[in-house]
């Protein structure tokens, strides 16, 4: 089995991009930083093709390489639920905005302020 | 075996329900009904569950009917049978104690947006049993995924400035063990070119121990996230006290118990001689004693709570880390107690809440003798968790320590000691709180503020906020004397159910000890999956591909 080397290193470059842009309180970034992720692990899962045996009822015709169709399926479902998860994610910025006029997270509350949070929950 | 079809019902049936709600969201009548009947009958469906998997052993569902290593497959043993039960009693009190305050609090403060409330909540519960019965770690994959995004709706619930505040940190953080799974399940299958999970338990010792251990690395760092293991729990006290109490009461019984679900599952099944026994003890160890000294110093009764959660999270890793069987069973018995005991202290204290009109330790005071009903609900399921003797959180307890014991290692005596030193924490920490909420005579209400004003004589402003609050709180204090009969029902069906788990000890420990028993021997599950005689679909040659 060879290793894509290329491919490595796109899934490498992406996945580290994509955890330093959720590391920010910018729910922008967080959005842009979970799909760079995402995309980057389904990529993951796209080259696992080859190491596994395809699990393909019957067999090929005439003895051609077929392609294995499992992580195809995975990464169908992922894409799936990404988006899913980004729509939600942008509403969830949107709402932030709408709130704070802000794009990003406030601040965590002081110790003593939690106190005073947990106090509010209920009424607001 | 032909009940075997009961197993995607459990899926179907409140997926199906979630849509009915949601057609039906102009229709709030309508949407109780259909939740608390799909749920009932979910419960049915699993209490019958339960019973063929002790009859009968592991019950298989290959959907499709393609075997084994080919498709979708759903499984039920002992433990995701149980696991299933007692996550079900749980909804159903949750859900009666929501519609009861939704009903109640419909015209005063719209604390659930209730049309969005039901489906969000069946698809959780769908999320949750699904988890409990995937067969591979994609569908397991599939469920976290379905339990999450429905936990994201409920936890930022309203979309107030506090809820998505404390709610973010949690969706990226969940989002980000979601990934880590991702990538996890990739490398599994690249490894071995299967996912499911009776397959790897065969094709994975013959890797060799470098791969399998980044693999089991990947997994453990996924489900850790989501279980709060300590250096990853940090995310939990700061976002779940914020939702509403039927929220937290819901996450804190289920969310984290999926995520040990998952670690014990994997463990026993996948890596039963991995190479991160000492390490799990140190994370448990940890979690224990970290998340205790963190609700000492808690001002808030929920806080406090969620900071109990973490610590008793602990314990399970405890018994999952030794691996033996007693081990195991212990753990098992521990989260069904744990899931129980926790969801009844969160709803005890929504009704705290609504009663008092805040959760804070300062302003809290003679509840014994203004709600005796409500002082007993909170004092059971408060000295359960703190493992007073004739409780199920003591029987638990004692069955880790035992299991710590027979191990033997001096790792396992320090995890003893330290589950003994966390259990007298947990009392101190419960103690601190009957004592001032329940015990001490209400604090005198001071003329504008008092105890604010002495301390914090600079910051005007908020006092004069509190004053305020202070107000509407002693409104609401004559207001609310009465609680409604839902609310206090299921809270009590919830406490009931747990101080069962004690008077019940001998037989539900027995089905923790043949869950734990069936974990020990993996060749039960894997035959079960493997070998299970549904015919290979028509127009297939072969069936399983080495």
């Amino acid at each position: 089995m060879t290793t894509n080397l290329v491919l490595a290193i796109t899934i490498g470059a992406l996945f580290a991009a994509g955890i330093y842009l959720m590391l920010s309180r910018n729910l922008i970034r967080v959005i842009l930083g979970f799909l760079l992720a995402g995309h980057s692990v389904n990529l993951l899962l796209l080259t696992t093709g080859v190491g596994g045996v395809p699990p393909i009822v019957g067999e090929a015709d005439n003895g051609e390489q077929m392609a294995d169709p499992i992580p195809q399926a995975l990464i169908l479902t992922s894409i799936v639920i990404s988006l899913a998860v980004s729509t939600f994610l942008f509403a969830l910025a949107y709402r932030n905005y709408l709130n704070t006029r802000d794009p990003e997270i406030e601040d965590e509350l002081e110790p003593d302020e939690f106190a005073d949070a947990e106090a509010g929950a209920g009424e607001e | 075996m032909t009940w075997t079809w009961l197993l995607p019902v459990s899926i179907i049936l409140p997926m199906s329900g979630a849509a009915l709600t949601l057609v039906a969201s102009r229709r709030p009548q309508v949407q109780r009904t259909i939740s608390v009947t799909v749920i009932s009958i979910q419960l049915l469906v699993e209490l019958t569950l339960i019973a063929q998997v002790t009859n009968g052993g592991p019950m298989v569902m290959h959907i499709g009917g393609w075997t084994a290593p080919l498709g979708i497959t759903l499984v039920a043993d002992e433990l995701a049978a149980f696991m299933m039960v007692v996550s079900t009693v749980v909804s159903l009190a949750v859900l009666v104690y929501a519609i009861s305050q939704g009903l109640a609090d419909r015209d005063t403060a719209p604390d659930i947006p209730i049309s969005i409330f039901h489906p969000t909540f069946l698809i959780l519960v769908t999320g949750v049993s699904n988890a409990f019965i995937a067969g591979d770690l994609f569908n397991l994959f599939v469920s976290f995924e379905i339990l999450l995004t429905a936990s994201f709706v409920l936890l930022t619930s309203g979309g107030t400035r506090e809820r998505l505040r404390a709610g973010a940190p949690y969706i990226v953080v969940s989002l980000l063990s979601s990934l880590i799974f991702l990538a996890g399940i990739a490398m599994v299958y690249a490894a071995t070119g299967t996912v499911n999970l009776a397959d790897l338990s065969e094709k994975l010792p013959g890797l060799p121990t470098g791969i399998v251990a980044t693999l089991q690395a990947m997994l453990l760092v996924a489900f850790g996230i989501k279980a709060a293991v300590f250096p990853m729990s940090a995310w939990l006290p700061d976002s779940y006290p914020s939702a509403p109490a039927p929220v937290t009461a819901v996450f804190a019984g289920l969310l984290t118990k999926v995520g040990i679900y998952a670690i014990i599952r994997v463990q026993t099944l996948l890596f039963p001689t991995g190479s991160f026994g000492n390490l799990l003890m140190i994370a448990a160890l940890a979690t224990m004693v970290v998340g205790i000294l963190g609700a000492i110093s808690q001002s808030g009764i929920k806080r406090m709570l969620s900071f109990t959660l973490v610590s008793h999270i602990g314990y399970m890793l405890f018994g999952v880390a030794l691996g033996s069987e007693t081990g195991l069973s212990a753990a098992i018995y521990y989260v069904a107690h744990h899931i129980l005991v926790q969801t009844a202290l969160f709803l005890a204290v929504g009704l705290v809440e609504r009663v008092a009109g805040t959760t804070v330790l300062a302003r809290l005071g003679g509840l014994a003798a203004a709600a005796p009903m409500l002082a007993v609900l909170f004092f059971i399921p408060a000295m359960n968790l703190a493992g007073v003797p004739p409780f199920s959180g003591f029987l638990g307890k004692v069955g880790l320590f035992e299991a710590g014991v027979q191990d033997g290692r001096l790792l396992a005596y320090i995890l003893v000691a330290g589950g003994a030193l966390t259990s007298l924490l947990t009392l101190y920490a419960i103690i601190r709180v009957w004592g001032r909420a329940f015990w001490r005579p209400l604090p005198e209400p001071l003329p504008i503020g008092g105890d604010a004003l002495e301390t914090e004589s600079g910051r005007s402003l908020l006092t004069r906020r509190r004053v305020q609050r202070e107000a509407q709180r002693r409104m609401a204090r004559q207001e609310s004397a009465r609680l409604p009969v839902g609310m206090v029902g299921a809270t009590t069906a919830i406490v009931a159910v747990s101080v069962l788990l004690t008077v019940a000890a001998g037989p539900i420990y027995d089905v923790a000890a043949r869950a734990g028993a069936s974990l020990s021997d993996r060749s039960i599950y894997v035959a079960a999956v493997l070998d299970s005689g549904v015919p290979a679909p028509p127009g297939s040659t072969g069936g399983g591909t080495g």
